[in-house]
């Protein structure tokens, strides 16, 4: 009975600790995205959007050296990008705490299908998909 | 029309794309692609790009308080996951062979679909005994109600694992969760109870369309510009959202916005036919 209770513990605790992460990583992203954007506006607001061809972003907005970079310098388009790379990174350090969490579990299986997942994100990451 | 005029008219469309999105369920991503493209005439890659930040705020944000509330069914959604994100990757990589009005028919069809299934009946039964993979991978959990705790079990688990991986396809391939296949997978083929599914559907669009997002992101295809009204304006719709729910009754709105919908995927597929785009 206590083995079972321990595990319904630790399942409670994984919840409350992933909807911390999510809530966190919602709340800074877009705090980023609102400061980059006023930033955005004032240096740019009276100019004319350009979205009807596809040209891509250039190189500064779709690397992470590229936007930390223009960080340095200041630049709001790289602050925006800043927070949606947070955004997106968001699910993913999820991932990485459930992780965490079954390993404290031991939950074997679960540790396994955890990392396949992980994996799966990882190598779209680094794989040079962008072609 | 400046920067400036551009962004508040997009921040207004995407806080009531947030708010549809949620009083509805069919997330956000799915209402900014036709705004930004049949309303702005913003190139459809922009939109994907838009659309994939637009579904994981919107997943993100509503799934923080489901898990917390522990109806989400965490297992199942990591087990899923496999298949969606593996799938989100095969999308992400046809995106490159398909031209864009193919993707913009195939965005009105799964529009069409996603209105539907708004509509359909809903199913809280829950099952009394489940198939032997259930088991095997521990999918089957119990959530609270009003009366207590409620075991399930679940059925077809096949199934609903290629129904996932598909779902995870078109959501690498147009940007958007895919809400509506991830509880057909759920709900009609594994039959799990449908506040288990929708919660769980939500929970794993953020890891979906995380695993896109990463290679759309190293494409260009998320725009500054567009990114961040997108992000707020759908953030603070589906906040409003969450709480107009517990006081409104969502039928006839469903309805409406499932009509509306429609209406916008037929000009879509009407446009992707004439090339439009």
């Amino acid at each position: 009975m206590t083995t079972k209770e321990n595990k319904k513990m630790t399942d409670y605790d994984m919840e409350q600790l992933i909807g911390q992460v999510l809530r966190l990583g919602v709340l800074i992203s877009g705090s980023v995205a609102i400061v980059g954007g006023i930033w955005y506006l004032y240096q740019q607001g009276s100019g004319l959007p350009h979205y009807s061809t596809f040209n891509g972003e250039p190189a500064g907005y779709t690397s992470l050296t590229g936007i930390l970079s223009g960080l340095a310098k200041g630049s709001a388009s790289e602050i925006i990008q800043l927070g949606v790379v947070i955004l997106i990174a968001t699910p993913i350090v999820r991932i990485f705490f459930s992780l965490v969490s079954f390993i404290i579990e031991k939950d074997r299986l679960y540790i396994v299908i955890t990392s396949i997942v992980l994996f799966i994100i990882l190598f779209s990451m680094f794989a040079g998909l962008k072609v | 029309m400046t920067i400036f005029t551009f962004t508040l008219i997009l921040l207004l469309g995407a806080y009531l794309a947030g708010l549809a999105g949620s009083l509805t369920g069919l997330g956000g991503g799915v209402v900014i692609i036709p705004l930004l493209t049949l309303y702005f005439h913003v190139d459809i890659r922009y939109a994907i790009g838009a659309a994939l930040v637009a579904s994981i705020a919107t997943s993100s944000g509503s799934a923080s308080a489901y898990v917390k509330e522990g109806i989400t069914n965490v297992r199942l959604g990591m087990f899923l996951e496999i298949a969606t994100t593996a799938g989100a990757v095969i999308g992400a990589i046809l995106a490159i062979y398909t031209p864009v009005n193919i993707v913009a028919i195939l965005f009105g069809v799964m529009l069409i679909f996603s209105a539907a299934m708004t509509l359909r009946k809903k199913s809280e039964a829950a099952l009394i005994t489940g198939s032997k993979w259930s088991y095997k991978f521990k999918l089957n959990g119990s959530y609270p109600t009003k009366d207590g705790p409620v075991d399930y079990k679940l059925n077809n688990v096949g199934a609903g694992f290629s129904i996932m991986t598909l779902a995870g396809m078109l959501s690498g391939l147009l940007g958007i969760g895919s809400g509506a296949l991830k509880v057909l997978a759920m709900d009609t083929a594994m039959k799990v109870p449908f506040r288990v599914s929708t919660t769980t559907s939500n929970f794993m669009v953020g890891v979906t369309a995380a695993a896109s997002a990463v290679v759309y992101l190293q494409r260009g295809y998320i725009d500054p510009g567009i990114a961040f009204p997108v992000i707020i304006g759908v953030l603070a719709g589906a906040f409003t959202g969450s709480k107009l729910l517990m006081k409104i009754n969502v039928n006839s709105l469903k309805l409406i916005f499932s009509i509306a919908i429609t209406l916008i995927a037929l000009n879509m597929i009407y446009n992707g036919f004439n090339h439009k785009f």
